[in-house]
């Protein structure tokens, strides 16, 4: 039995310590926010904040979590309205929108470490992240522009 | 997609309607405009709301609530067809709302393909939207008491002599009761393009915020109470695997495993398969791991992509076969005195959707009626499977609508629900989530078939083209999986047009033969499926390949090459083609002489460097997209990698809807191109796909994607789909770019390293 903070309630799930994150929250706890694409860490669709630091659910077992802090879409922000959902919205970024949790979710780990992003650095950061309907101009556009704004609001 | 009725009847009034993609909107008319005013008038109309057509309904408030039988799959259809109607309504479009129905008949032909939406709802929605405004102006008229002819609407208020009333307050205290017959719904005017207030003016798409928060809800994320979960194992062929025996003892061992089931499916949808049930995903994932099936196995057993594609080759060799979609007289001796000929053989492997959603669906019974939760593309399709799989009518089936993770044509194919509705059956219908792993997805996926194409040109003096001859040869979706939508060739042979459609090109090449041949082994070993931009998604990188091929065989440039040859005479000036393609093969010409201009052709580049075009007219004659493209690549003469820098396109689609959706949908698109002519293939073997998850089938990623520019023909003809065309230019505009960068002519896609070596040792 792991117990780990899930978007800041403590939970103690009773499914196998060796089951994928990804199933214990979406189908014992009930946030599907965090979607399955490949299960094998490469397509990104299942990408939550272990620690703050982007991780694939599908591949991390419920034990390694246990006493971790766990954050998935639902809770990025308590609005949904964190900069890089804005900008998501306003850049019309999202198409059949199934791998977005996981690129927002990767984009904010990546902003986090480095506000201010380089083409190449958003390249190296996202491209585990497959998005089938190729938003990709929009998804690289939105977070250059959430990196403006952030930037613009610390300064 | 054209061609495609609701199957209403016997498969002889099915082919009689299937002439045309005019007759499938009179036959849509026909469903839809049977047509009252639901909930009578006065106290019910009131209570109920008031819905002119069943299209929409606007309730006391004056909400109006539109439905779209479309499904979103990423292109915001809900969004796009709403703004149709509220733009002939005349409602202010804060008060419109949508629901995605589910599958019931009164809705005629439910299907989202095609690039279709749009087209086929443009004309009966504006004017169900143009039935109600005039509904709500007379009624609103009477209600002021002043005359109608004074009255107008605009923002979901009716105004005239001094005097105002909203549409909600006309719907609570009016009674409604003006009906339409189809006759004078059809003759309804439609508002002038300088008229419009919604359509072409910037939108957010409604389904969007949802998509950013976690809360849209997908297939996946469907849920009732008390489901246990099921994943399937899959026979070693997609087809007549039969189950000879199950052995779960080891599985016993896994927490939460239930049973495993051999389903019996009278559809033959799903055969061979075992459902493996657990109290969660995990439980049945990993219990279907251990679970031990014998098979006995179908003859394609050891089938392999090289067999399949000598088949092909084959079939194309023998003259007689397959059926002929363009039979001009002549060829034949045009080719016999040519004065120079050439030939081309150009070939396509197996090709993934990998939808990001892994197929799966929810399936119980309640209340006598079976109930399907999933995403799915052409319920029309599924629901007479399902209902000889259940064995029960079709009016005891009802398919849930959800948003699709992806749906690139994977979901016109509604198998998935068939298995978990007899995975349900099996238990006695209690609810089973039947998912899919990835590599379960891709085993069973509709794949595109791989494809061979044979294209000759016959050349008089000077270089005139005096004839072509196209044939292609592929395992064809609709011959398997909707047979009653097969058009008849010249030679009285039905066809799969999206097998073919492509080759029908708009240039004037003299006397022209096009022959489609279905390639029976193909279609015996796997499904066949509809991949985004179908047929022209690889037909036209034989047909602009091959002019790319042809104009410099004869010393021409491509872009003149192929402006001679898009003259627009004869079958090519649009006449022939339907109100959609008014103007015809000019509207061609004009976008690639716009794409010449925009993508500086002709100019010099860096050594290694090069720039390709092709173009296209889209998915289909009667609906045609005009496209043109270039590709800007750079080859590494030393390792054969290509990488494209930029990718230019010009596009005609006639009245732009949603003009930041329609961009949206063209950059996707357009990297669909990009991702099938260089990162996905994978092949048959021994009867399976072989790359069965990322890592071995690799679509394009971030770091691939080049620079975009895309140019909209201004435009008011009617319009047309977006979702397809760009990804048919942009593999055979890459190949030419390849061609002109380093002189090696690429004839397989997709186009690896090792082969644009390969072609730059063999180059002329």
């Amino acid at each position: 039995m792991a117990t780990f903070q899930l978007n800041g309630r403590s939970v103690t799930p009773k499914s196998p310590d060796d089951a994928p994150l990804l199933w214990v929250i979406r189908d014992e706890i009930g946030l599907k926010g965090t979607k399955f694409g490949c299960g094998v860490a490469q397509c990104g669709a299942c990408t939550v904040h272990i620690d703050g630091k982007a991780t694939r659910s599908c591949v991390t077992p419920l034990a390694a979590a246990a006493g971790k802090s766990v954050t998935t879409i639902e809770a990025l922000d308590p609005k949904g309205a964190h900069p890089l959902q804005a900008a998501w919205i306003e850049l019309q970024v999202p198409q059949c929108g199934y791998c977005q949790s996981g690129q927002i979710m990767q984009a904010a780990s990546l902003l986090k470490t480095t506000p201010n992003p380089t083409d190449a650095q958003i390249d190296a950061a996202m491209n585990g992240n497959l998005c089938r309907c190729m938003a990709y101009v929009r998804i690289k556009k939105a977070i250059k522009l959430a990196a403006t704004r952030m930037q613009g609001a610390r300064a | 997609m054209n061609r495609i009725v609701q199957p209403v009847g016997p498969a002889e009034s099915l082919e009689a309607l299937a002439t045309s993609r005019r007759s499938f909107l009179i036959a849509a008319a026909g469903a839809g405009l049977m047509f009252s005013f639901a909930g009578g008038v006065g106290e019910a109309q009131a209570a109920t709301g008031y819905a002119p057509t069943i299209w929409y309904s606007i309730d006391p408030q004056g909400v109006v609530t539109v439905n779209v039988i479309r499904c979103e799959l990423g292109q915001h259809v809900g969004t796009a067809i709403a703004r149709i109607v509220a733009e002939e309504l005349e409602a202010d479009w804060s008060k419109v709302r949508f629901d995605h129905v589910d599958s019931d008949p009164k809705w005629g032909l439910m299907v989202t393909g095609g690039s279709w939406s749009v087209w086929q709802s443009f004309p009966l929605m504006s004017q169900a939207g143009a039935a109600g405004r005039i509904a709500l102006i007379d009624e609103g008229a009477r209600l002021m008491g002043v005359p109608a002819a004074s009255c107008s609407a605009r923002g979901s208020v009716v105004s005239g002599g001094g005097k105002s009333i909203s549409y909600g307050e006309i719907v609570a205290k009016g009674e409604l009761k003006r009906s339409f017959t189809p006759e004078e719904l059809g003759k309804l005017p439609i508002k002038p393009a300088s008229e419009r207030r919604l359509i072409g003016k910037p939108a957010a798409a409604r389904d969007i915020p949802a998509k950013t928060n976690g809360t849209a809800v997908y297939g996946l994320d469907a849920v009732v109470d008390g489901m246990v979960y099921a994943r399937p194992k899959l026979p070693p062929t997609r087809n007549d695997s039969s189950v000879v025996s199950i052995d779960d003892s080891a599985a016993k061992a896994v927490p939460g495993y239930l049973r495993a089931i051999a389903l019996e499916d009278p559809s033959a949808t799903v055969p061979g398969w075992v459902m493996v049930y657990g109290t969660s995903f995990v439980a049945a994932n990993r219990a279907a791991d251990l679970v031990k099936v014998t098979w006995k196995s179908g003859p394609s057993a050891t089938v392999s992509e090289a067999d399949i594609q000598a088949h092909a080759a084959a079939l194309i060799a023998d003259p007689k076969a397959g059926s002929l979609v363009v039979a001009d007289k002549g060829v034949d001796a045009a080719f016999a005195s040519a004065k120079k000929k050439l030939e081309a053989t150009y070939t396509t492997s197996t090709a993934l959707h990998f939808q990001m959603e892994p197929i799966n669906a929810l399936a119980f019974e309640k209340d006598g009626v079976f109930e399907i939760h999933t995403g799915n593309q052409w319920q029309s399709l599924v629901l007479p499977w399902l209902a000889k799989a259940l064995g029960r009518p079709e009016d005891k089936i009802v398919m849930r609508s959800y948003l699709l993770g992806g749906g690139f044509g994977r979901r016109l194919n509604g198998d998935y629900a068939v298995g978990a509705a007899l995975a349900s059956k099996a238990i006695g219908g209690k609810p089973v989530k039947m998912v899919c792993t990835r590599p379960d997805d891709c085993r069973f996926d509709s794949p595109r078939s791989p494809s061979v194409q044979v294209v000759k040109m016959a050349f008089g003096d000077g270089g005139k083209v005096l004839a072509m001859d196209h044939a292609a040869s592929a395992g064809w979706p609709t011959e398997v999986m909707a047979p009653f939508f097969m058009p008849k060739g010249e030679n009285g042979v039905a066809y799969d047009p999206f097998a073919i459609n492509g080759a029908n090109h708009w240039y004037n090449v003299g006397a022209q033969r096009v022959r489609a041949v279905s390639n029976d082994l193909a279609n015996k070993t796997f499904r066949p499926g509809w991949l985004r931009s179908v047929g022209p998604g690889w037909t036209n990188f034989a047909v602009e390949s091959f002019m790319d091929e042809a104009a410099h065989s004869v010393g021409k440039d491509p872009v003149a090459f192929r402006l001679a040859l898009l003259d627009a005479s004869g079958r090519n000036s649009g006449v022939a083609d339907g109100p959609s393609a008014m103007g015809g093969a000019k509207r061609q010409h004009a976008v690639v002489a716009r794409l010449a201009e925009v993508s500086g052709w002709g100019k010099p580049l860096p050594a290694n460097t090069g720039l390709g075009m092709a173009t296209t007219f889209g998915q289909e004659r009667d609906m045609p997209t005009w496209t043109a493209c270039a590709a800007r690549v750079h080859v590494d003469p030393a390792t054969g990698k290509v990488k494209v820098e930029k990718l230019t396109l010009v596009m005609d689609a006639g009245t732009i809807v949603s003009p930041d959706g329609a961009r949206a949908q063209v950059e996707g698109s357009a990297l669909w191109g990009m991702s099938l002519a260089l990162f996905e293939g994978t092949e048959f073997k021994d009867g399976q796909v072989k790359d069965t998850n990322l890592g071995a089938y690799t679509p394009l990623r971030m770091a691939d994607v080049p620079e975009i520019e895309i140019v909209f023909v201004d435009s008011a003809e009617v319009p047309v789909g977006l979702g397809e065309p760009a990804t048919t230019v942009v593999g055979p505009a890459i190949a030419n770019a390849i061609f002109a960068a380093c002189g090696a002519r690429v004839r397989d896609l997709p186009i690896r390293p090792k082969a644009v070596l390969a072609a730059m040792k063999t180059k002329v």
